[in-house]
């Protein structure tokens, strides 16, 4: 209380005495200035012909004809349709075998083996996407890989020609996808169970409630707010996708493009390999912008359901 | 309690036996076909049992080429150097942040925070570091895109800051004369050491698994990180046969099981890592999606 003499002060020593405050920031401002801020300004290459010699913004306006070229392109609907309709696979099924193997996690009671199973199950997620494509790469190489080799052989299956035969793709991808993220889906959901009070299975128990009963009654109603936000943040989400999984676990083959093109890895080919950078700003404004939408309001969404956990 | 709960238990423990295999079993692929001898690899694929143990491709990995043991030299330096900085300008940023007296709070929380909702984008960014900045094939350019500063932790760590250091701490530190760097450095850093650890883990992981850097700005073999390798070794066999055989014929390089080898160098740092700090990762993971 002695100290309220000394902050009111006139507002020149206020801002004095923030002054160590505000220059902490100035590195962290700088960086977000030139990592963040810069690029954002930079998507209107998205309305320009790009001219190396002049850069971004030297460069002339063509208005919307960048996106007029790229939707006229099959493509446009191709890495739109494998955009959502992997990541709708992935948010349904990631989370519905997250929910169970949390339950199922919750229920063992030995200290010792949920400790060891969480430690197991959380490693792919610690993997990189690189070595998961070299595992997936063991089991799925036409010439040596085990599945050809081992499963098919033994069957008297003819071998088959994995990395160009699209059709088993979107099968593929949902598994590594689903192996590599699960347990880490499974903590979260895991940690949201922990903080549930036990009394209101113990007063369960007394009325004669058995397990199911416990789970359909107790455990997922409590699960529900953590359910909705996890799912309406993945939505959110839905129009970027994993760029590893889909250019380096299908190893880049052009013959599965068809079902392994998305925004993403179409943005970067785009700009990398077939130096087509006007479609390929515009598809990554695309990109920026819808999913800009979807991030507000989801989270208008969330704010209305649970203001605790809205993002903003 | 236990009676009553005894079919849940096994069920619940066999399935956890079942995610375990399946988690461990393609690992078992790699260590196991990486140490089977090249022919019978042709001949017979990728399986679990060795049939004839052969550690040829490891030392071609580790004696004839120094590709790997460079591969981890660059990963090594790009992780403790980016997972420094990464700290400082998270704790410099987050600690203003957390003093609910700082005017100007919420500008500078909403400058931050912006940043997860809107990007430009791959394109105006790699122009801007190669064009602008000049960062493509230096050592910088693992370092300083992206990873350098999360706005995410940013986040988490003003939380914490705000949650566990009480407001009278900084006052009383004050009044006894110290400025707000010391009261940072020496009051509430050592009274933050979980979330410091917790971050500090996540970002050493961004840093040693990324590989999109390199892909984007790095083309001298030169930079690349053990990641890095990895991508081009797979996706270019020419590059498996010239990484390995600096000078051997490139006809005697066990490119077969190289592959595999490589991949478990690639894999093994993290592998043997993670059984000691598994706590601070489930707490990280934690942590974060309470403040989601």
């Amino acid at each position: 209380m002695k100290t309220n003499g000394k902050l009111i002060g006139t507002s020149k020593d206020k801002y004095l005495r923030y002054l160590p405050l505000y220059l902490m920031m100035i590195p962290g401002c700088i960086y977000l200035i030139i990592n963040n801020y810069i690029p954002m300004a930079g998507v209107v290459i998205a309305f320009k012909k790009y001219n190396f010699k002049t850069g971004i913004f030297g460069s002339p306006f063509i208005g919307f004809d960048n996106f007029k070229f790229l939707f006229q392109t099959k493509d446009a609907w191709t890495i739109t349709r494998n955009t959502l309709c992997y990541n709708l696979v992935f948010i349904v099924l990631g989370t519905v075998i997250a929910i169970i193997v949390a339950i199922l996690l919750y229920e063992i009671t030995s200290e010792r083996y949920k400790k060891f199973y969480q430690t197991v199950i959380l490693l792919p997620f610690l993997i990189s996407i690189v070595v998961v494509s070299y595992l997936v790469y063991a089991f799925l190489s036409a010439d040596t890989g085990f599945i050809n080799k081992g499963i098919m052989k033994a069957l008297g299956l003819d071998p088959v020609s994995w990395y160009t035969t699209p059709k088993y793709w979107p099968v593929i991808l949902s598994v590594v996808y689903l192996w590599k993220s699960f347990g880490y889906n499974c903590i979260l959901y895991y940690s949201t169970l922990v903080g549930i009070d036990k009394g209101y299975y113990e007063s369960a128990e007394i009325d004669g409630a058995n397990r199911w009963q416990k789970v359909l009654h107790i455990t997922l109603p409590c699960l529900k707010p953590t359910i909705s936000i996890l799912v309406l943040m993945s939505i959110s989400k839905i129009f970027y996708s994993d760029f590893g999984l889909f250019y380096q676990v299908p190893l880049n083959q052009g013959a599965l493009f068809d079902v392994t093109n998305t925004i993403d890895t179409y943005v970067y080919r785009g700009l990398v390999q077939l130096n087509n950078i006007g479609m390929s700003a515009a598809a990554s404004l695309y990109q920026a912008f819808v999913g800009f939408v979807l991030v507000v309001v989801a989270n208008m969404i969330v704010r209305k359901y649970d203001n605790e956990s809205a993002l903003f | 309690m236990a009676k009553k709960s005894n079919s849940f238990q096994i069920v619940a423990h066999i399935t956890f036996i079942f995610l375990s295999i399946c988690v461990i079993v393609p690992f078992v692929l790699l260590v196991v076909s990486s140490i089977t001898s090249e022919t019978s690899l042709v001949k017979y694929g990728y399986g679990f049992f060795p049939r004839e143990v052969d550690f040829t491709a490891y030392k071609f990995l580790l004696v004839d080429s120094h590709s790997v043991i460079r591969g981890y030299g660059v990963s090594i330096l790009v992780t403790v150097i980016g997972t420094l900085i990464n700290l400082i300008l998270t704790v410099s940023f987050a600690y203003p942040l957390s003093r609910k007296d700082l005017p100007g709070r919420n500008f500078f929380s909403f400058f931050l925070f912006f940043t997860m909702l809107f990007n430009g984008g791959l394109v105006p960014t790699y122009i801007m570091w190669t064009q602008t900045f000049h960062i493509k094939n230096t050592i910088w350019a693992l370092i300083v895109p992206n990873l350098l500063m999360t706005a995410f932790y940013v986040i988490m760590v003003r939380t914490y800051f705000t949650t566990n250091v009480p407001d009278a701490i900084i006052e009383a530190a004050r009044i006894d004369g110290a400025g707000e760097l010391r009261i940072l450095v020496q009051i509430i850093l050592p009274i933050s050491m979980p979330i410091m650890a917790t971050i500090g883990l996540l970002v050493a992981l961004g840093y040693w698994n990324d590989w999109l850097n390199g892909l984007y700005y790095v083309s001298s073999d030169k930079y690349y990180s053990i990641q890095v390798l990895l991508n081009k070794m797979l996706l270019n066999t020419e590059k498996i046969k010239k990484a390995a055989a600096s000078g051997v014929n490139a006809g005697k390089v066990p490119s077969v099981s190289l592959k595999m080898a490589v991949a478990v160098m690639g894999a093994l740092p993290i592998m043997i890592i993670y059984p000691f700090f598994q706590k601070y990762f489930v707490k990280g993971i934690t942590i974060g999606a309470v403040k989601g």
